[in-house]
């Protein structure tokens, strides 16, 4: 059989094996692009300049990027414990849910606590959502990843209850709850800037980006600096040995995943709170899902998350233009890229390792002259 | 005798709803049974869909068509085998990654080649699989009871139907009755002993991602050359994921998982027929009820209230050789 690896350096294992998983990502995209008949090269620029080339196009990157912010450290917080949480795409829908009531139905609260507490709702609907898979897995031993994926479609199925028989507007046409009041939002940072004369264009994105920031820098001191977050880590690498060591995994399983829930209600608040001021019909738009890619990517931690998230920010904001300006590149484009970044990263992320290995040992062993 | 005529429609248009869901779940249970977790059935069967809606606009031939749908499918799974098998990646991970390559890739190419937004223009009845009218279909129709029942549950439908239902007993045979069925049983519950007889672990698993392409590639096809017509972007609409429910439903067996996509093609059946209809006291039916009721039922069974699913032993766990 194969000879064992020698171990890498740290600096191959924390930056370069990574960047040649999402690079061979990249590449093959870039194939696919050449193989429908338009060139990569003007692609990569018309979405670079699309995403970062005004303020306009950042400020859409950066309203992108705090959704997957969010989803990604959902996502994240879950591998550390072992886990694998697919269901954010849900918990971040019906957190959209908690939002809405409690900016709907909260209305006596003075001032801007209304927003605090439409920001407390969502993180509090979406943590109940993830409770019962993570219940269910710490317990009674169901699969998480199963019943996350099940509980996808019952959030879809009972949202889409909600708003078309239930929330919606008597008399409107399109399934959405009424409009938030002026205090129960998340302002755009074009309003706050605009008396200090600051021109930002007109753009979605808004205060909930220094949350997500925010969520970041907590997830890190959770994780690497809390009790609870050396629980969540040894569950996750031996939940045997953490028996041992005193710690409940069925505990640490349901905490987790709670948290994580709560996390992926952030991204209802930068679209629901920040953005549409209502609740809309299927608002997630697959961005749950985009949060595995960018966890994998960001190798669920909150720095490379954050990088991960702006990068397919960018992604999103610039393969709109891209789309806009070569129809043939449509926006499916991005989810190819997302799939293969998950399947370089995350599945076949030691494919190149052994490659990568032979190539520095080669290096550092040459005999000098 | 109407509400008999309302249920044979119902009931035919279940075992309509529930083919694609059978095709997909032998191919779930092939591969899980060998130790392989598949969660990219919904992706698989939208390549299996785009393959055969691609091959048969340009050759007008549905037989093409047909072999093209599993030959794209075959070549997903293999990279789903690579990754789960040689590479022992989390199998969860590829299978995610899988979803979405294969929701992306189909909706780009389609729109790169015909610009109608993803969308294949519609088949001409001549690339379609046809239904096929059972013998003394006349004769029998007028018998009450029986005649409708043969007419339109057991007659009348097309070659990929009476396929997934044969190949229920088939698999059912291959894997209880034959020696490759016991070996690849056993592989997914204790690889190791497998390989102490001398038997390739490898070979096994990648021959079980094989047969899983092949049966998941016929739903896609049935979706577009037995169903749609055409091939339009998602249009799996989640039938992977109810055929993984099933499959988890019937406890990774055959013939329980014939009967579960039975129910959930039935369910989907009642819910689309009682779109707006207002039931007395209930009032208008809550359909979203009904079409999250597989869920529902799947995560109910998994929480143990309604009996045990336990997965093959060593489903999702890479076989490490060396130790």
């Amino acid at each position: 059989m194969s000879s064992p690896l020698r171990p890498l350096p740290q600096w191959a294992d924390v930056a370069l094996i990574p960047l040649v998983n999402v690079g061979a990502a990249f590449i093959i995209s870039g194939l696919v692009v050449l193989a429908i008949g338009e060139n990569p090269l003007d692609a990569v620029q018309i979405l670079i300049t699309g995403a970062l080339g005004d303020l306009e196009g950042i400020g859409f990157t950066l309203y992108y990027a705090t959704s997957f912010i969010f989803t990604g450290l959902a996502v994240a917080i879950c591998f550390h414990a072992g886990l694998f949480n697919i269901g954010v795409e849900g918990q971040a829908y019906v957190a959209g849910l908690g939002a809405a009531l409690a900016a709907l139905n909260l209305g006596f609260l003075p001032g801007y606590s209304l927003a605090a507490a439409a920001i407390i709702g969502a993180a509090l609907f979406g943590a109940a959502f993830a409770f019962i898979p993570g219940y269910l897995q710490a317990k009674r031993d169901s699969h998480i990843v199963i019943t996350t994926i099940m509980f996808n479609y019952i959030a879809s199925a009972l949202m889409g209850y909600l708003l078309v028989d239930v929330l919606r507007v008597p008399g409107q046409m399109n399934a959405e709850t009424p409009e938030f009041s002026a205090y129960a939002i998340v302002p755009h940072f074009y309003e706050l800037l605009a008396p200090l004369g600051v021109h930002w264009p007109v753009t979605p994105f808004n205060l909930s980006f220094l949350l997500a920031l925010a969520a970041a820098f907590a997830v890190w001191l959770v994780i690497w600096r809390t009790r609870l977050g050396y629980s969540i880590r040894t569950v996750g690498a031996n939940a045997t040995a953490a028996i041992y060591g005193g710690i409940s995994p069925a505990r640490v399983t349901i905490v987790t995943t709670l948290l994580s829930g709560a996390l992926a209600g952030g991204m209802a608040v930068n679209v629901i709170l920040g953005e549409e001021h209502r609740l809309i019909l299927e608002y997630t738009a697959g961005f749950g899902f985009v949060g595995i890619a960018v966890a994998l990517m960001g190798r669920a931690h909150p720095v490379g998350i954050i990088l991960a998230a702006i990068l397919f920010g960018m992604l999103y904001q610039g393969g709109a233009e891209l789309a806009f300006e070569k129809p043939k590149i449509s926006r499916d484009m991005i989810v190819v890229i997302q799939g293969l970044v998950v399947l370089f990263a995350g599945a076949l992320e030691h494919m190149f390792r052994r490659p990568v290995a032979t190539l520095l040992a080669r290096r550092t062993t040459s005999p000098p002259i | 005798m109407d509400l008999f005529n309302a249920f044979i429609v119902v009931f035919a248009s279940g075992i309509r709803l529930g083919t694609p869901l059978i095709l997909a779940c032998l191919a779930g249970l092939w591969s899980e049974r060998s130790g392989v977790v598949d969660i990219g059935l919904e992706g698989k069967m939208l390549v299996g869909a785009f393959g055969s809606a691609a091959v048969a606009t340009f050759t007008g031939s549905v037989w093409l068509g047909l072999l093209a749908g599993v030959a794209a499918t075959i070549a997903v799974s293999l990279v789903h085998g690579y990754a789960s098998i040689d590479q022992r990646a989390n199998q969860i991970v590829s299978g995610t990654a899988i979803n979405m390559v294969a929701a992306g890739l189909t909706a780009l190419i389609g729109n790169a080649i015909w610009s109608q937004g993803g969308r294949t223009p519609e088949l001409p009845a001549s690339a379609q699989f046809q239904a096929i009218e059972l013998p003394f279909v006349d004769a029998i129709a007028p018998v009450p009871i029986l005649g409708p029942i043969y007419q339109h549950l057991i007659s009348g439908h097309d070659l990929v139907t009476y396929a997934a239902f044969l190949l229920v007993p088939l698999t059912y045979w291959a894997l209880y009755s034959t020696r490759f069925g016991l070996r690849l049983r056993a592989v997914g519950e204790n690889p190791a002993a497998v390989d102490t007889a001398g038997i390739s672990v490898r070979g096994l698993r990648y021959g079980a991602v094989v047969i899983c392409g092949v049966l998941v590639g016929l739903s896609g096809v049935y979706l577009v050359l037995s169903q749609a017509a055409y091939f339009q972007p998602n249009m799996s609409a989640g039938k992977g994921f109810i055929a993984l429910a099933a499959l988890v439903f019937a406890k990774w067996r055959p013939w329980p998982a014939l009967a579960t996509c039975l129910l959930f093609g039935f369910l989907d059946a009642v819910a689309i027929r009682l779109q707006g209809v207002e039931l007395p006291v209930i009032g208008p039916v809550p359909v979203q009820a009904i079409e999250a009721l597989p869920y529902v039922l799947t995560v109910v069974l998994l929480a143990g209230f309604i009996g045990k699913a336990i997965p093959p032993k060593a489903s999702g766990i890479p076989y490490v050789k060396e130790r």
